[in-house]
């Protein structure tokens, strides 16, 4: 027969100052848990949508990022003749020679005295049909021929004179901000837009850095990956745009995540220490209890049951305090380097309902192996010297 | 003192208990050394840079490159007693699971300019005789297995192809801020291969007098100012310390995380001090009856908390010292120099101390004014 829960619940509001640190132990681990898994989440997720998985991104073969890549006019020429380009609903072909300039702008806040390497794009027309997560919020596009740029929604706030309708100094002379755009939160969202055939000359480039095109057929882009490749006139990497942009989330992403993993195993062994404690604790105290209830002929195993379910009932108490405290990071904007291409990139804590989950199945991890040896003691007490205790 | 044995013995008597609150503490306070470790060795070397060495830079952005003919306008500059340059390659090496960074440099002047980067006699001579000679980083010898002589092949990506280079000599920087797994090569090498561009990534100039660094860099931005490239120099310090904010806010996030530790830890061993003394509140009531004071009692309550906060302390702090002096921690490359610091263990040791007074102050005060009368009522 089980023993019930309530039980259990009594006990521990009978030794609400032990419960409530055990508990909040816990919720600290759970929290910072959260907190860093949020961290690399927004940032993984960021570069994740930059890319779109109809989009084509060529580069110069070897070339590990846009900054690092260099394609001439007419490898462009080449490029944008391809037969595997979808047509825009103006009958043009949906490709973006592109230029990629990254130029340093003084951070605004507590530290003026700082800069951050901000991406600056070249990009034709087409571009912004070409990435269909492209939003102009406010303004409108740059004019062709114009020393117009847009700025993405994050840089409102990071810089000065990034407002519509401010002026914008770089490379040596002065830009109007005509839009602001947003981009699905992506890291598109931390770059300046402006015309290819405005920024190259500025930037002393002969050559464009990536060419972006919407395949036809979707599902074409392995045929179309191997006929540029194997082009005797070019010499290229196609990359599925999707798949690029998440690759270069990986390393830092992946270096926060251990660095999470890592932190919160050890936080956790403490707090997995502090339950045992807590419960050898409580079982010494309860012995004569819990051997009446052996007497009773509750089986071991049920109190074996009981004490884990009350180690764990600490821990969800716990998981779901620390989930608490870390949902209001949720949203709040940070920025880190993309070391791919040393430009900064601002994203967003994201606190997912799976990562919540996860803290909270965590807790109870924690609560779970906490609770066994103390619980397991209980079980196998020895009923008559506890009775006569 | 005398009571030291009578402490031990109350420590001894839930030998669990002790040991797993006292891993507990240690295991913060490793955390807490490691993390802010992080910090220090970040500002170290956002501090590093010599005040006499300035960095000149593309001014429209750090990833232009500049003119290779600045070089001589560069030694022209009044006050300028060296000049040298580098290029970032930006390479990949075998599978490219470790990163390492290679500049193409020009020898001789560069080592010059950076006595922080010793080179045995014999194999800088070598370095600066062969033209595809690379010397490389003591780590990197034993991350890759690497050995003098032998031939590695690069892979660029700004600059493509297979790039051979012999290795003829190994540094090791007297510098922690200076990483020790960077790939220097020559520039003329480079420049050889890539048709003679004529472009360098930066200069670093050596000036005669640290004071005058600010006039100097002024007016070599004026003299570059209307010309095709112009740039922005600034001290090496300066130019240290902007990368170390690309990473962001690092200590914010450290520093939070640490007093979650800190926090998570205080309560278990306030929890576990709480819970010991609970259980001993008939002992307690009894050793008044006989006749020790209550000072006597809160003391010895608290020297129970103390010698498990410092036993803890000791186990984490020293642990983190030497785990990373031993191991030679790096963070692959990232974090050159890491090194818990005297200041890191001060502080560490101020925080058991801490932990110490807030975990024992309940209990003592509670055992201090115990009313032995009504405490000895509940001992059957």
């Amino acid at each position: 027969m089980k023993i019930p829960l309530s039980y259990n619940a009594r006990s521990l509001v009978q030794r609400p100052v032990s419960t409530a640190f055990t508990a909040v132990g816990i919720a600290l681990v759970v929290a910072v848990f959260i907190g860093m898994l949020a961290l690399a989440n927004g940032f993984r997720s960021a570069l994740t949508r930059t890319g779109s998985t109809q989009n084509v991104l060529v580069l110069r073969r070897g070339a590990d990022s846009e900054l690092s890549s260099g394609i001439d006019r007419e490898s462009a020429n080449i490029l944008a003749a391809g037969p595997h380009i979808a047509t825009g609903p103006d009958g043009r072909p949906m490709v973006s020679a592109e230029t990629y300039v990254v130029i340093p702008l003084p951070r605004l806040g507590e530290d003026t005295n700082t800069v951050a390497n901000v991406v600056v794009r070249g990009v034709s027309a087409a571009a912004w049909s070409v990435r269909n997560n492209i939003k102009v919020d406010e303004g409108r596009k740059p004019e062709s021929g114009r020393a117009e740029i847009c700025v993405g929604k994050k840089m409102a706030g990071r810089f000065n004179h990034t407002a519509v309708g401010e002026t914008l100094r770089f490379a040596g002379r002065p830009w109007t901000v005509v839009c602001r755009f947003s981009a699905n939160g992506s890291a598109f969202e931390s770059e300046i837009w402006g015309e290819n055939e405005q920024l190259m000359p500025v930037f002393r480039r002969e050559t464009f850095q990536s060419l972006t095109f919407r395949l036809k057929d979707p599902g074409a882009f392995d045929e179309a990956k191997r006929s540029l490749e194997t082009d005797q006139r070019l010499t290229v990497d196609v990359h599925r745009e999707s798949e690029f942009y998440a690759q270069q989330s990986q390393v830092l992403g992946r270096i926060l995540q251990v660095l999470a993993v890592v932190i919160t195993s050890i936080m956790a062994i403490g707090a997995i220490f502090g339950a045992i404690n807590t419960m050898y604790a409580a079982v010494a105290s309860r012995s004569p209890e819990i051997a009446v209830l052996l007497t009773l002929g509750f089986h071991p195993r049920s109190v074996l049951a009981s004490f884990l379910a009350e180690s764990a009932l600490i821990a969800i108490v716990g998981g779901v305090l620390g989930a608490l405290i870390a949902l209001p990071i949720n949203g709040i904007v940070t920025s880190t380097t993309n070391w791919a291409n040393f430009s900064e990139i601002a994203f967003a804590f994201r606190v997912t309902p799976a990562l919540l989950l996860a803290g909270l199945v965590f807790a109870v991890v924690m609560g779970l192996v906490g609770g066994f040896f103390p619980a397991r003691r209980a079980a196998k007490l020895p009923v008559v010297q506890a009775i006569r205790g | 003192m005398k009571f030291l044995p009578l402490v031990l013995a109350n420590l001894g008597r839930h030998k669990r208990r002790t040991f797993l609150t006292i891993a507990s503490v240690a295991l913060a306070l490793f955390l807490f050394a490691s993390l802010r470790t992080v910090v220090t060795t970040l500002d170290r070397g956002a501090q590093f840079g010599s005040a006499r060495r300035l960095v000149v830079l593309n001014a429209t952005g750090l990833v232009l490159p500049l003119p290779l003919s600045y070089g001589n306008r560069l030694k022209a500059v009044k006050g300028v007693a060296a000049v040298t340059w580098a290029n970032w390659f930006g390479g990949k090496y075998g599978d490219n699971k470790r990163f390492f960074a290679q500049f193409a440099v020009d020898p001789e002047s560069y080592l010059a300019m950076y006595p922080e980067i010793s080179v045995p006699e014999d194999q800088k001579q070598a370095f600066l005789r062969e033209r595809s000679s690379a010397l490389v980083g003591r780590r990197l010898l034993d991350v890759f297995g690497w050995r003098v002589g032998q031939n590695v092949t690069i892979q660029g990506t700004i600059f493509p192809g297979d790039w051979i280079f012999t290795i003829r000599g190994v540094y090791t920087p007297t510098d922690a801020a200076i990483n020790d797994d960077m790939m220097l090569f020559h520039h003329e090498y480079l420049e050889e291969r890539t048709g003679r561009q004529g472009r360098v990534g930066w200069y670093v100039i050596e000036i005669t007098d640290a004071n005058n660094a600010a006039p100097i860099a002024k007016t070599i931005d004026d003299q570059f100012r209307n010309s095709s490239t112009p740039t922005k120099t600034g001290t090496e310090q300066a130019f240290n310390a902007s990368f170390a904010t690309m990473w962001g806010n690092v200590s914010l996030l450290m520093g939070t995380i640490g007093m979650a530790v800190v926090f998570a830890i205080l309560l278990v061993t306030a929890n576990a001090m709480m819970m010991s003394a609970r259980e001993r509140t008939g002992e307690v009531a009894v050793l008044k009856t006989i006749g020790f004071a209550d000072r006597t009692l809160f003391g010895l309550v608290m020297l129970e908390a103390g010698i498990i906060a410092l036993t803890g302390a000791l186990i984490g702090l020293g642990g983190a010292k030497l785990l990373y002096k031993a191991t030679n921690f790096n963070a692959a490359g990232f974090l050159p120099g890491f090194d818990v610091t005297m200041q890191t263990l001060l502080i560490g040791a101020g925080v058991a101390l801490l932990l110490m007074l807030a975990s024992g102050l309940v209990p003592a005060v509670r055992a201090a004014r115990l009313p032995v009368v009504q405490a000895l009522r509940r001992v059957e």
